[in-house]
């Protein structure tokens, strides 16, 4: 029981060190980062609207949408995988279980995530897409298959990051690639109906695929659920396992 | 008999060669087949090592540079896992951290006590029904709203040292870290210490400063080419020490 209150203490000063030193204890910190995905989405606008000539309706709010739970995952994926280099005193001189240190960087960035609801919310209502009950019963199930992403790869980069340090320019290009193959910027109309399937193979398709439904058309589909959590228990074990079995050697290359 | 609270038995850590791997996959690659040759190669710290510590004792660890001091420490803390043998530990341990360094710069006094505090093994509770004493024994506190990157070495020490004064430690490892802070903290930190020694708390000393090992240990072990070269009272493991540096300066 003590034990388990001891754990929970480690998460959460450890989460909020993660999230009072991104925000400086300062407003501005807030609107610094939601100022990046909203940037973006505004220069997808105007690249795809006026020079591309995509067709997609309300496509700003369609962009916010994908958006904001890509910079979640991104975000995550990115200061995971250096956050066991960024506490390598606590990793050699404190023996806890160093899973909470990559768990701090997701939940700092879900957090975030979650802090950033009302921006979406408030353009959802701009473009007279407001679909309460729907966001409200869907959410949990969303934020645990991307949580469970998420955390899964971070579990599996963060380890790898440490031996082999260039590993960050890759996940550099890696997320790039990543960003232009999941439908952020696109519909999932536009990809060619035959290789859809292979589509299916990216956790986050059906991930963000759902974010939109539930925001825009305030809709579920059950099926992109099931294969985003199942493909992200999948990742999950196989992170946690990669984790594990390398763990105690982090003290060493440190 | 005094019961055993620390034992090693047939203890070897050796350490893999990691160059290749931590300069990067790029590297890896192009020095292939050599660099897996490399990294398969160990190196080995520390043979067969057997010794235990006792309830109680306060025990220096004394030798060269690079003859696995600071290993040591880190298999008793557990940060580090034996390749081979037996190593039980069987109370709560606590390594005194290079102090300060696991402060983060931009959170303050206060909220880096709580942060090192809770990975130092307490719960939050604890650590706040502590906090005044831990402020007033660090003699912050006109500064312990600000962010610790405004702090002083000296000041970062002392917070350090403070915090984990306060844990209630039954085992204690300390690493090199006294020599920090002014005169009158080291005093404080050694008052401390000693009455940590009076309570009944094992202490683990590493230091350079062979002349401390000898006035405050009970016994000491010296470590030679990854082996145990001498443990008994520390002022003999001192001075057999200090023969074979003579011995050894004359010989060159």
């Amino acid at each position: 029981m003590t034990a388990l209150r001891y754990y929970i203490d480690l998460i959460e000063v450890l989460t909020l060190k993660e999230i009072k030193v991104r925000y400086k204890n300062n407003i501005f910190g807030y609107f610094w980062s939601i100022l990046h995905p909203l940037s973006l989405a505004l220069v997808f606008y105007f690249a795809f609207k006026f020079i591309m000539k995509f067709q997609i309706e309300n496509f700003a709010y369609f962009l916010i949408c994908g958006l904001f739970p890509w910079q979640w995952f991104s975000n995550s994926v990115l200061a995971g995988s250096t956050s066991l280099l960024a506490n390598a005193t606590l990793i050699k001189k404190v023996n806890f279980p160093k899973f909470f240190i990559p768990l701090a960087t997701v939940l700092n960035d879900a957090f975030h995530f979650l802090a950033s609801l009302p921006v979406i919310l408030f353009f959802g209502f701009l473009f007279n897409k407001f679909h309460f009950l729907v966001l409200f019963s869907f959410l949990p199930l969303q934020l645990l298959a991307q949580f469970i992403i998420t955390y899964g790869l971070v579990l599996f980069l963060a380890p790898i990051n440490l031996f082999f340090r260039d590993l960050e320019r890759l996940i550099q290009i890696g997320l790039t690639i990543l960003f232009y193959l999941t439908p952020i910027i696109y519909d999932v109309s536009f990809i060619p109906p035959n290789l859809k399937v292979f589509f299916y193979l990216n956790p986050l398709f059906g991930l963000i695929e759902n974010w939109r439904l539930i925001f825009i058309e305030g809709s579920f589909n059950w099926f992109y659920f099931e294969l985003s959590l199942l493909e992200g228990i999948l990742i999950f074990f196989f992170g946690f396992k990669v984790f594990k079995k390398l763990s105690p050697r982090f003290a060493e290359v440190l | 008999m005094k019961n055993t609270v620390i034992s090693f038995e047939r203890v070897t850590k050796s350490y893999l060669s990691y160059e290749y791997i931590l300069s990067g996959f790029k590297s890896f690659l192009l020095n292939f087949p050599r660099s897996l040759k490399h990294t398969r190669k160990k190196f080995t710290v520390l043979k067969d090592i057997t010794f235990s510590i006792y309830e109680g004792e306060f025990f220096g660890i004394i030798g060269k540079n690079g003859v696995g001091k600071s290993t040591l420490l880190a298999l008793m803390a557990g940060v580090l896992k034996p390749d081979e043998g037996k190593i039980e530990v069987k109370k709560k341990v606590y390594m005194l951290l290079e102090l300060g360094a696991g402060f983060h710069p931009d959170l303050t006094g206060r909220e880096n006590i709580i942060l090192n505090g809770v990975l130092l093994g307490m719960t939050k509770k604890e650590v706040l029904k502590k906090m005044d004493e831990i402020v007033a024994f660090a003699e912050l506190e006109n500064f312990i709203d600000q962010p610790v990157r405004t702090y002083s070495s000296g000041m970062l020490a002392r917070l350090g040292f403070s915090v984990v004064a306060h844990l209630e430690p039954e085992i204690l490892l300390i690493d090199e870290v006294l020599a920090v802070g002014d005169v009158q903290f080291q005093k404080k930190c050694l008052k401390k210490i000693l009455e940590f020694r009076e309570k009944g708390v094992t202490i683990v000393f590493v230091s350079h400063n062979v002349k401390d090992v000898s006035e405050l240990c009970d016994r000491a072990i010296w470590l030679h080419n990854n082996q145990i070269q001498a443990i008994g009272p520390a002022h003999e493991v001192v001075s057999a020490y200090l023969r074979f540096l003579e011995n050894s300066s004359f010989s060159q």
